[in-house]
């Protein structure tokens, strides 16, 4: 499996809002950790470990 | 005396005494306070219809200057309904392909290749007081046939006093004050709307803190019809957004978001913003090409609505019930669909075929629209103003990410083009029973198509029954109202992908703003009429 570079979210701007509106009451250091449990958590669901070093590489 | 509020662009509707003006005051179903894009559509989408309305506007003409400069296709669909869009799309500028920079580099282009099967492309560029003129030149063709519209240039509202069924208004004229009376009262007279503050209403929402600076400039060069939006653009003094994009008449529309803490006098100084157009124009092709200066101001903006945009036999409607930031095209195309939900129901209502409940309905749904509206716009504006580090973070990786994945470009937001809402489980409304597409679902506006002898949504007027494919239905009555009968046996491959989806056939109720009804996959004549009856608010 390859890590999906193309548009894959439906309602972009309301994820993006959601995701903006959980950091909106944290200090930086809380959005610097709440950050580090969203990528586990999420990298946990792909699973895939090919997927996960593509997507590492992609966002470097 | 009425003093002039802004300068006009041109005149069009020149004062005029008449004879109201003298004598005990004339009671008139409805008024229409301001000449606007909203208050012009309002009147002649009422006056088409019948009912005669009075428009009241404090100026002669159109206000000069930098105002709403995009149309989106609902708009233009109203507009054509009303017989005023073929004009606007002839003169107004289409485009396609936009490019987004950041800094010094393109992130990536576009082209919005135009969907088939619609009359009107999904957006032009059309300055204000053009879009008002063609408004004007319809109504006085309207006129013309019979409709009873009457427009008063320079009558300013000056005072106005509620009663439980009407409104007496106080207006002054070159020729000194006089009085009318009205059953029920519009304001569509814009965001600094006199009458929401004669009647104490309040105007609530945020405020951004920041400032752009619109340069329109005449331009014979030749320039790509594109447009153009930086992210920190590198030119001098640009600030930290920028955006350029055509209008007619060889007019180019800049926008610099210059932050919170400017010298207004100093960002408006000549030199200083011919640095920066030059700087923006040469960027791309390394000269700067001949132009002239023609408008500049500096504007602030705020996302804010009224809480109700209804009180007893006044109506608000349009920029002076809710205001939205410009990222995209969302205040007069927003006002305008406000105009077109209150001009059927003030219809019916006037001509005692629907009751007065019927006219509740107006504020709950466009205060929905607004609400969207103001959302959308919000959206925009945090994406292009990051208000903390986190989302300043956040929209500075999907930059990083967008130049290079094209997963990240549809986070890029410099405003999303108005559309629409849908009046999602509104009571006007009935489930679906088709199970159709999403786009044409109970609620939605029309979706136009190609139909035979042309596009779908001329066939639209009034109340319709759509009929595709199956049989041809007959004609529905109720409370007055007899339904105008369209069947389209063999559909084109695109009335079909949008209005039947895998379904073989489809009844549609639409209303006469072009909303759906309701829908089923076959006729049934009290099922219809039932509809219809729940669309006008009747038991």
């Amino acid at each position: 499996m390859t890590v999906n570079l193309e548009p894959n979210i439906p309602d972009p701007d309301g994820f993006y809002d959601e995701l903006l509106q959980a950091h909106a009451t944290l200090s930086d250091e809380e959005s610097d950790a709440f950050n580090a449990r969203l990528i586990l958590t999420l990298a946990n669901h792909i699973g895939d470990r090919g997927v996960l070093r593509a997507a590492i590489e992609a966002a470097k | 005396m009425v003093a002039s509020r802004y300068e006009t662009a041109f005149k069009l509707y020149p004062y005029e005494k008449v004879e109201a003006q003298s004598g005990a005051p004339v009671r008139h179903p409805v008024v229409i306070v301001g000449g606007g894009p909203v208050g012009l559509a309002l009147a002649l989408d009422l006056g088409k219809k019948g009912t005669p309305v009075l428009v009241l506007d404090d100026h002669d003409g159109a206000g000069l200057g930098s105002k709403a400069i995009c149309f989106a296709k609902r708009t233009l669909d109203i507009a054509h309904r009303l017989g005023a869009g073929a004009p606007m799309v002839d003169k107004g500028v289409v485009w396609n392909v936009g490019r987004v920079f950041r800094g010094e580099g393109q992130l990536f282009g576009f082209d919005l290749q135009p969907e088939d099967g619609h009359r009107n492309p999904a957006f032009i560029n059309l300055q204000q007081p053009d879009f008002e003129r063609f408004l004007v030149d319809a109504i006085r063709a309207a006129q013309d046939a019979g409709a009873p519209i009457e427009i008063r240039g320079r009558n300013r509202v000056t005072a106005l006093q509620t009663h439980a069924a009407h409104v007496t208004v106080d207006v002054d004229t070159p020729d000194g004050p006089y009085q009318l009376e009205a059953d029920y009262l519009v304001a569509c007279d814009g965001a600094r709307s006199g009458l929401r503050d004669m009647m104490g209403l309040s105007f609530d929402g945020r405020v951004f803190e920041d400032n752009f600076l619109i340069a329109d400039v005449r331009m014979k060069a030749d320039f790509p019809t594109e447009r153009w939006f930086w992210f920190e653009p590198p030119f001098k003094g640009a600030g930290q957004s920028a955006l350029l994009h055509k209008q007619p008449d060889d007019i180019w529309r800049i926008d610099f978001q210059l932050g919170w803490d400017i010298d207004r006098a100093k960002e408006l100084d000549k030199e200083n913003i011919r640095a920066r157009v030059d700087a923006m124009l040469s960027s791309q092709t390394g000269t700067v090409p001949e132009y002239e200066l023609v408008w500049t101001s500096i504007y602030t903006f705020q996302c804010r609505r009224m809480k109700s945009f209804r009180h007893g036999p006044v109506f608000f409607a349009g920029d002076s019930a809710h205001q939205v930031s410009p990222f995209g095209a969302r205040g007069a195309n927003s006002g305008v669909q406000d105009a077109e939900n209150l001009a059927w129901k003030l219809d019916l209502v006037l001509k005692g075929i629907a009751d007065h409940q019927l006219l509740d309905t107006y504020a709950p749904e466009r205060e929905f629209g607004a609400d969207e509206n103001i959302l959308n716009s919000s959206r925009a504006t945090d994406f292009m103003t990051p208000k903390s580090k986190i989302s300043k973070a956040f929209r500075n990786a999907v930059l990083d990410l967008a130049g290079k994945h094209a997963f990240a470009r549809p986070f890029v937001n410099s405003g999303r083009l108005s559309v629409p809402c849908v009046y999602d489980d509104f009571p006007l409304f009935s489930t679906d029973a088709l199970e159709g597409p999403a786009m044409t679902r109970p609620g939605a506006p029309c979706v136009d198509a190609p139909v035979d002898d042309g596009y779908l949504l001329d066939h639209l007027r009034g109340f319709t029954v759509l009929a595709i494919g199956g049989n041809k239905p007959q004609p529905v009555t109720a409370h007055g109202i007899e339904t105008r009968v369209v069947h389209i046996s063999a559909p084109s491959a695109l009335l079909a992908q949008r209005y039947l989806g895998g379904q073989d056939a489809g009844v549609y109720l639409i209303r006469p703003d072009q909303h759906v009804v309701g829908r089923w996959r076959e006729f049934d004549a009290q099922t219809v009429q039932d509809a219809l009856t729940t669309s006008i608010a009747k038991d």
